[in-house]
């Protein structure tokens, strides 16, 4: 079902995201998605970014036609939610190191909310951070890492996660960003011997599992994951290779 | 003890070794998710419906739950009769892939027939009903005369059957049913989704982004077990039910309105990819306790 929601208050995060807060009586676990409709313009998958009681919250950033409309959103304007949908991370995998990049982030704030594990966020650019202060809220260790090194460790994600994993004793990397991240954490894991459950993103339609357009291989997106462990992502081919489009067709990354 | 029950049936010439398909549009754009499926309890896979030239579909929002089912208007979206090639290499090796097409009349139909056939599909499952596309689907399957010229024109086209997948939204379903067994179709398929349209009282507006749309789902199983009973009255070729099937009653149901071979959309959704081993075994259990030997034995038995 659609359920109608008001926007009670819009944050600015940064200067192309934007946090949109409105009160959802769905239980949302962390990990899974809603499909926020934005009438008259598009329907398209969000992360939640927080879950507190009713109240949750989506992560824009504005990149575009359906997020540059959503970010003239205001409070009191109201949109159209479905779900939530996808299985979420397993939080009960030991000791924890969540990374979140660029607006990936957002994903795995709700993670980071109910385990208060070690955090890495990495982004371009310090003017490019998010949600760096609601992860101090929950967590001690909150490392940052640009690309440019105007904020933090000078680097990517993967390379701090690296360092941080020879220093402390993890049992899981819990990880959203760009594809191409998400794929240098995985054979960055691989190589370690560690396991981890990585966010990933399709172009999406239906959001219930119905469509199959957001598969990668035979698996999909939106119902069997977003979330995939180290195990399942060996299984595939897609993964960091190429993409569907809208028509179905496979669409390579090089 | 089920070791006297057997699930295979047969639509015309078409055996299946298990008696429920992937409907069309549901896990079968890719010929991963396909062979996926096979691995799951599917006796076919229906493939999505496909058209000479690559097509987006509609725009989001193109699927909504409601009671009862779902609303959707994708818009047929598919990667074109060349691309679609690869999929079928994949699908094919792995079980039955009835290649569902789409097409503006009898000429659009009989070329992508035929690639079907090339790219080793078991029957073609002409798309006659799709109720969201303009000038595709319905609009050519609720006029006998065209449904009889694009089934003989497929049919002169290719050597393997051809099914035609007929419309709830008429009141001649009788006729065109029957204008499919003039023109030497081998099958019927009934029903695909009854048209339909969701709006948004906070909005003020239609929810999907097409506005017209078809309702899927445990809510228009009646709609299609009455069709199927209907076309069983006056058809001698096989039929097809298809149409809010999620659990084994629902699929003996319209076995016993008449239908040889069943296929599964929505519930893959809304009840799991699992629903096919569910369904398979209720049958089985049924069939056991109730004494049914096969499939066949119970094809039609509502109307003696």
């Amino acid at each position: 079902m659609s359920e109608t929601v008001v926007i009670k208050r819009v944050v600015d995060e940064a200067y192309d995201t934007k946090s949109f807060f409105f009160d959802l009586d769905a239980d949302v676990r962390p990990g899974q998605f809603l499909m926020v409709w934005i009438p008259g313009c598009d329907e398209i998958p969000m992360s939640v970014s927080s879950v507190d009681g009713r109240e949750k919250s989506i992560t824009v950033k504005a990149i575009g036609p359906a997020t540059r409309r959503l970010h003239e959103f205001e409070a009191g304007d109201r949109l159209g939610i479905r779900g939530p949908f996808g299985n979420g991370f397993d939080l009960s995998s030991g000791n924890v190191l969540i990374v979140g990049g660029g607006v990936g982030t957002a994903a795995v704030m709700p993670a980071v909310a109910a385990t208060g594990a070690d955090v890495i966020i990495a982004a371009r650019s310090d003017r490019d951070v998010i949600l760096k202060e609601v992860a101090e809220r929950h967590s001690k260790n909150v490392w940052i890492a640009t690309d440019d090194g105007s904020m933090g460790f000078h680097g990517n994600a993967v390379q701090l996660m690296r360092e941080k994993v020879s220093q402390h004793d993890y049992d899981c990397v819990i990880a959203c960003g760009p594809e191409v991240m998400l794929y240098f954490t995985y054979k960055a894991c691989e190589e370690l011997g560690l396991d981890c459950q990585l966010s990933l993103e399709r172009y999406m339609k239906c959001g219930a599992g119905v469509c199959g357009c957001c598969v990668m291989d035979d698996q999909r997106i939106c119902r069997d994951g977003p979330v995939f462990r180290r195990e399942q992502i060996a299984r595939l081919s897609d993964f960091g290779r190429g993409r569907r489009d809208a028509c179905g067709r496979f669409v390579s990354f090089r | 003890m089920q070791d006297g029950v057997s699930l295979r049936t047969s639509v015309g010439k078409v055996e299946l070794g298990l008696p429920g398909m992937v409907a069309s549009g549901v896990m079968d754009e890719t010929g991963a998710s396909m062979v996926r499926m096979f691995g799951c309890g599917a006796g076919a896979v229906v493939s999505k419906s496909v058209g000479l030239q690559p097509n987006p579909g509609h725009s989001n929002p193109c699927l909504l739950e409601v009671c009862g089912g779902y609303v959707n208007a994708m818009g047929l979206p598919n990667p074109g009769i060349e691309e679609f090639r690869a999929e079928m290499e994949q699908a094919v090796p792995a079980g039955p892939v009835i290649g569902s097409i789409y097409g503006a009349g009898p000429d659009d139909f009989s070329e992508l027939a035929g690639r079907m056939e090339d790219y080793g599909a078991t029957a073609v499952e002409l798309n006659l009903s799709c109720p969201h596309a303009k000038g595709f689907g319905m609009e050519v399957g609720t006029d006998p005369r065209m449904v009889g010229d694009i089934v003989s024109a497929v049919k002169s086209a290719v050597d393997i059957p051809v099914w035609a997948k007929l419309t709830p939204n008429t009141h001649i379903l009788q006729d065109i049913g029957r204008a499919v067994q003039d023109a030497g179709g081998d099958a019927v398929v009934a029903i695909n989704t009854l048209k339909a349209m969701v709006i948004s009282p906070e909005f003020a507006r239609p929810v999907l982004s097409n506005g017209f749309c078809g309702l899927s789902g445990n809510g228009i199983r009646p709609v299609g077990v009455r069709a199927v009973y209907d076309l069983r009255t006056v058809l001698d070729i096989p039929i097809v039910g298809v149409g809010g099937i999620s659990c084994w009653r629902d699929a003996a149901e319209y076995i016993m309105a008449g239908a040889s071979a069943f296929q599964i959309g929505s519930a893959i959704g809304t009840v799991g990819i699992d629903v096919f081993e569910q369904v398979n075994d209720g049958l089985r259990s049924f069939m056991e306790e109730y004494g049914y030997r096969d499939i066949s034995s119970m094809v039609g038995a509502a109307h003696e």
